[in-house]
């Protein structure tokens, strides 16, 4: 018997992923560059999220031509995203045999009550949480792979450093507690009992859980890594940064040797123009995108 | 000790894999991480970015000697499997340790959607081995020193030589211990064989 699109061979292909580096891409060509540098997949989009920012607008799942091009011309597994709660595009995307879809809140929310319901579909689907509630929930409804949501398009970490810290505090508040008062915490945590069980016994979420939403730099990768993250999704922070081609390099090392700083030290250097960034304070709560999805 | 070739993908299953066994381990990042080590273990991941970080910081070279000296037994699973086949179809250039005398096609089976998991007969075995297979490769060739343990729809999906196994599914993603003992049992021999 063989069994297709189960829940192992999906959170078994997110397993694949670990220890490597996701970037936004939105050109064959700097696909190909994503690839070259050693990038595990690439997410393929139509605007980078700052680009999202800055111009405004409605933003929706990629043109199905440009996600077509974008397979052809790399190996490497290809991502792309949909809508929170649009699963006409998600359809769409497994249709065209997209290798993961990222239900992302960078995108303009389609459905401002309910997440997709990812039972449904046999390709794999990754989820932004900013804690550990948010993630079980999406777990539960059938998330293969968690990432923080960080602020995407600022270039500014210290909002997936906020998520990732407050997941794993959660987690080892957890792990704190007797099994009785389980259920008092799934309460608190607006979360199924039956994950709350699960990271109250072993620890850690049960799907891969990434780093997103800010990453820049290769010391910002390191960070996340050093911080419990399994990988890094980059966004905006190579393609609009100097050099792309020798800061994804860098930042894939990075991740590989996160705890090695002499090797940090060596691919930090001369990396070109950074992206300019953001300050988050800045940015009025309103256009936030972490504040997207519940 | 088994070295697990720790640079991209889920060398910590295979860790943990090993850990229930008792089994010492050590991550393999550099090549002086090689050391005492006599079986390499080549993780699930994504066999582009694997050799491209295994040939920088002499991973590839050090593997490599030791394989060819007769002192390091190597496994690879799936995209391990790809980074030790001396073919690999349509990506001639696509950095590997290349040691093994088989042919191997990236992505056989289709896209991810197209991955599965299925009970499989393994010669050897007493009962089925539950294998899942992720954006596997196919074996197309299997030359000198390698004989097949397993196939699946007529392709072989494991692999055994001397100092050598390939499986292009992931026993790391279960509980099942039995696929890691074969390689410890493979792992041991080189060493006692050289000592002796």
């Amino acid at each position: 018997m063989e069994a297709k699109g189960t829940l192992k061979v999906k959170t078994g292909f997110a397993e694949m992923f670990k220890g490597g580096v996701i970037m936004d891409v939105t050109t064959p060509e700097q696909a190909e560059i994503a690839e070259e540098a050693g990038a595990v997949a690439v997410m393929a989009l139509e605007r980078v999220p700052a680009d999202i920012r800055a111009q405004g607008g409605v933003a929706r799942m990629a043109d199905p031509k440009k996600i077509k091009e974008i397979m052809a011309a790399v190996s490497i597994p290809v991502m792309a995203k949909v809508r929170i709660g649009h699963f006409a595009e998600a359809m769409i995307l497994e249709a065209l045999g997209v290798d993961f879809i990222d239900e992302s809140e960078v995108l303009t929310p389609a459905d401002e009550e309910h997440h997709i319901d990812k039972w449904a579909f046999k390709v794999p689907f990754v989820n932004g949480a900013r804690d550990l509630g948010e993630a079980l929930r999406r777990i539960a409804e059938g998330a293969a792979m968690i990432r923080t949501k960080g602020e995407a398009g600022t270039g500014n970490v210290v909002e997936a450093v906020r998520h990732a810290r407050r997941m794993w505090k959660q987690i080892r508040w957890l792990q704190s507690l007797r099994e009785d008062e389980l259920p008092a915490a799934a309460k608190e945590l607006q979360a199924p009992l039956d994950l709350v069980k699960w990271v109250h016994e072993h620890g850690k979420l049960p799907v891969v859980n990434f780093a997103a939403g800010g990453v820049a730099t290769p010391a910002d990768a390191a960070l996340m890594m050093h911080l419990g993250m399994e990988g890094v999704f980059v966004g905006s922070g190579i393609f609009k940064s100097g050099d792309p081609r020798k800061r994804a390099r860098a930042i894939v090392r990075a991740v590989t040797h996160y705890d090695d700083p002499e090797v940090l030290a060596e691919v930090s250097e001369d990396l070109g123009e950074p992206m300019v960034g953001i300050n988050i304070d800045l940015i009025p709560e309103e256009e936030r995108l972490a504040k997207r999805g519940w | 000790m088994i070295g697990i070739l720790a640079v991209q993908g889920d060398f910590r299953e295979h860790e943990l894999m090993f850990q229930k066994m008792g089994v010492p381990t050590r991550r393999v990042r550099r090549a002086g991480d090689l050391a005492g080590v006599s079986g390499l273990v080549i993780p699930g991941g994504e066999s582009t970015t694997i050799g491209k970080l295994a040939r920088e910081y002499g991973v590839e070279e050090e593997a490599r000697r030791r394989y060819q000296e007769g002192t390091l037994a190597l496994w690879g699973t799936c995209a391990g499997a790809i980074w030790l086949a001396r073919e690999i179809e349509g990506y001639p250039d696509q950095p590997r340790l290349g040691v093994l005398d088989m042919s191997v096609a990236r992505n056989a089976y289709g896209r991810q959607v197209e991955s599965f998991e299925t009970d499989l007969e393994i010669e050897g075995f007493d009962r089925p081995f539950h294998a899942i297979f992720i954006r596997a490769p196919v074996i197309t060739r299997v030359g000198e020193g390698l004989r097949v343990l397993a196939s699946y729809r007529g392709d072989p999906v494991f692999l055994a030589g001397e100092r050598a196994m390939v499986t292009t599914f992931h026993p790391e993603l279960t509980d099942d211990p039995r696929v890691h003992a074969s390689f410890v049992k493979l792992a041991e021999k080189g060493v006692s064989l050289k000592a002796g």
